[in-house]
């Protein structure tokens, strides 16, 4: 879980990084950088859950 | 001129830019003090301690590596055609400052500038990984940091890097704007705390055989609030400093500038003062104080470019997001942070970050001044897309090979004794063992 959420905050920011290379400015751009912070904040998600110390096994 | 470098500076503005960075000092003094009140006792010399070798190894490694990695705007820098745009990637400055002009140019105050900014964005992880983080590894971290991690980053933001660059190739607003640091500095340093935090885990005991955190209560109140006014002290050097250096705004808006600073630390304070007072009967002093600072980090990149009435809002938001988001990692996610440095600095940073896009007024707007948010989110998203992962790799990797969690039998004793040999306050027993049940 935590290296899928690792790969998916890098893969959002590959998202981010083509729609400014390859879209124009415009809705499709903007679409595609919502998106690939939809998928980033997926990951971080997962990579949070992924260091959540499980229930009676703290400390 | 070019919109990308270093401005030409009058002899009367800069030493006004001297004046101002030499307040940054103040922020790192702010950041030791809070970093150290939040701890415990028997930790106290060791976080003091901690944070005058961040700020030995911060300046060596930048001196080393860093600068010749970040560079200035203008100065030769490895750039990549990607569909036919430049992309500025990396600077190509001498190793050890070799050749360059120390000489009060506006290039050397803007290279002095960012050795106190790297240093003050090196503090920020100790506070996220107090009274367990040993201090080899954090001078190991520090030089990872400062050497590689922050100058790569900020020569994308402040170096005529592809972020900066947005605008002129992409049309998007103004490229990505951050005048004093709420990502270079706050954000970076955040997530590498929250890296640290991941790597190192909680500290033993706070978290009950039930899941409940536990509370270890910051050991001296007075320490952290001093240490927010001289933090302050420090921010308005840096966001002004900031922004006349590396964005190149005009030198009169340092009012503006400090202005927006201290309604924003101010609105923030009041704000996690209400949340608290309404969450938990009473205002907590320690989630104030990380109020405060937050309200400080959030100013900075828009600093130069808001109404004061816009300041207040961000302000006000970053102390409501202060006080829950230290509740989330605390209790649902279970990160330690004694010192609550990814929240104040990560969350509040990126906040900032977001805030330039919803509140910033140009004086001679641009064409595609409405696409400003855009860019601002995809500053955040290579924070967390590219600085997250790094930092967290490298800290990761450091790890395997040198451990930077303290030993068991050390977190017990306290980081002074086993550490250093000797206590912070040695003729008071300030110890209890119940972290041990």
């Amino acid at each position: 879980m935590r290296f899928t959420g690792f790969l998916l905050l890098v893969a959002g920011w590959g998202i981010d990084l083509t729609a400014l290379a390859l879209l124009k400015s415009g809705p499709p751009q903007n679409s595609f950088v919502l998106a690939g912070t939809g998928v980033q904040i997926l990951g971080l998600v997962l990579a949070a859950r992924s260091y959540i110390i499980p229930r009676g096994d703290k400390g | 001129m070019t919109p990308s470098s270093v401005p030409v500076l009058s002899d009367a503005v800069a030493v006004l830019c001297v004046f101002l960075i030499l307040l940054v000092p103040c922020a790192w003094a702010g950041l030791a003090l809070i970093n150290t009140g939040l701890g415990r006792s028997r930790s106290a010399a060791h976080a003091m301690l901690a944070s005058l070798c961040v700020i030995g190894v911060a300046s060596l490694a930048y001196f080393v590596f860093g600068f010749s990695w970040q560079g200035l705007g203008g100065q030769p820098a490895h750039i990549v055609n990607i569909a036919g745009k430049p992309w500025s990637w990396i600077a190509a400055e001498p190793l050890f400052l070799r050749g360059l002009p120390l000489d009060g140019t506006p290039s050397s105050l803007a290279l002095w500038l960012q050795m106190f900014s790297v240093v003050l964005a090196a503090l920020i992880p100790l506070g996220a990984g107090a009274d367990r983080w040993r201090l080899s590894a954090v001078c190991l971290s520090t030089a990872f940091f400062a050497g590689w991690t922050y100058p790569v980053f900020a020569h994308w933001v402040w170096s005529a890097g592809w972020l900066e660059q947005l605008g002129e190739n992409y049309g998007l607003g103004r490229g990505f704007v951050d005048a004093g640091g709420s990502s270079v500095l706050q954000t970076v340093g955040g997530l590498t705390a929250l890296s640290i935090s991941w790597i190192l885990g909680p500290r033993r005991g706070k978290y009950g055989a039930e899941g409940m955190p536990s509370a270890i209560p910051g050991h001296n109140a007075v320490l952290v609030l001093f240490g927010c006014l001289l933090a302050m002290l420090g921010w308005m050097g840096l966001n002004s400093a900031g922004a006349i250096l590396l964005s190149r705004v005009e030198p009169g808006r340092a009012v503006l500038i400090a202005i927006n600073t201290t309604l924003a630390a101010g609105s923030a304070a009041l704000a996690a003062a209400a949340v608290t007072k309404a969450r938990f009967g009473k205002p907590d002093a320690s989630l104030c104080a990380n109020g405060w600072v937050g309200g400080l980090v959030a100013s900075s990149a828009g600093c130069a470019f808001i109404a004061p009435a816009a300041a207040v809002i961000i302000g006000l938001m970053a102390g409501a997001i202060v006080v829950f988001s230290i509740e989330l990692f605390e209790a649902r996610l279970t990160v330690d942070d004694p010192g609550g440095a990814i929240s104040v600095h990560a969350m509040c940073g990126i906040w900032g970050i977001l805030a330039v896009g919803l509140f910033a007024r140009f004086r001679n707007p641009v064409p595609n001044d409405a696409a400003q948010w855009l860019a601002q989110l995809v500053g955040v998203g290579t924070l967390l897309g590219f600085v997250l992962p790094m930092t967290f790799g490298l800290n990761a990797l450091l790890d395997r090979f040198y451990p930077q969690r303290v030993a068991a039998d050390g977190e017990r004793q306290g980081m002074d004794l086993h550490e250093l040999g000797a206590g912070a306050y040695p003729e008071f027993f300030t110890h209890s063992d119940d972290f041990q049940r």
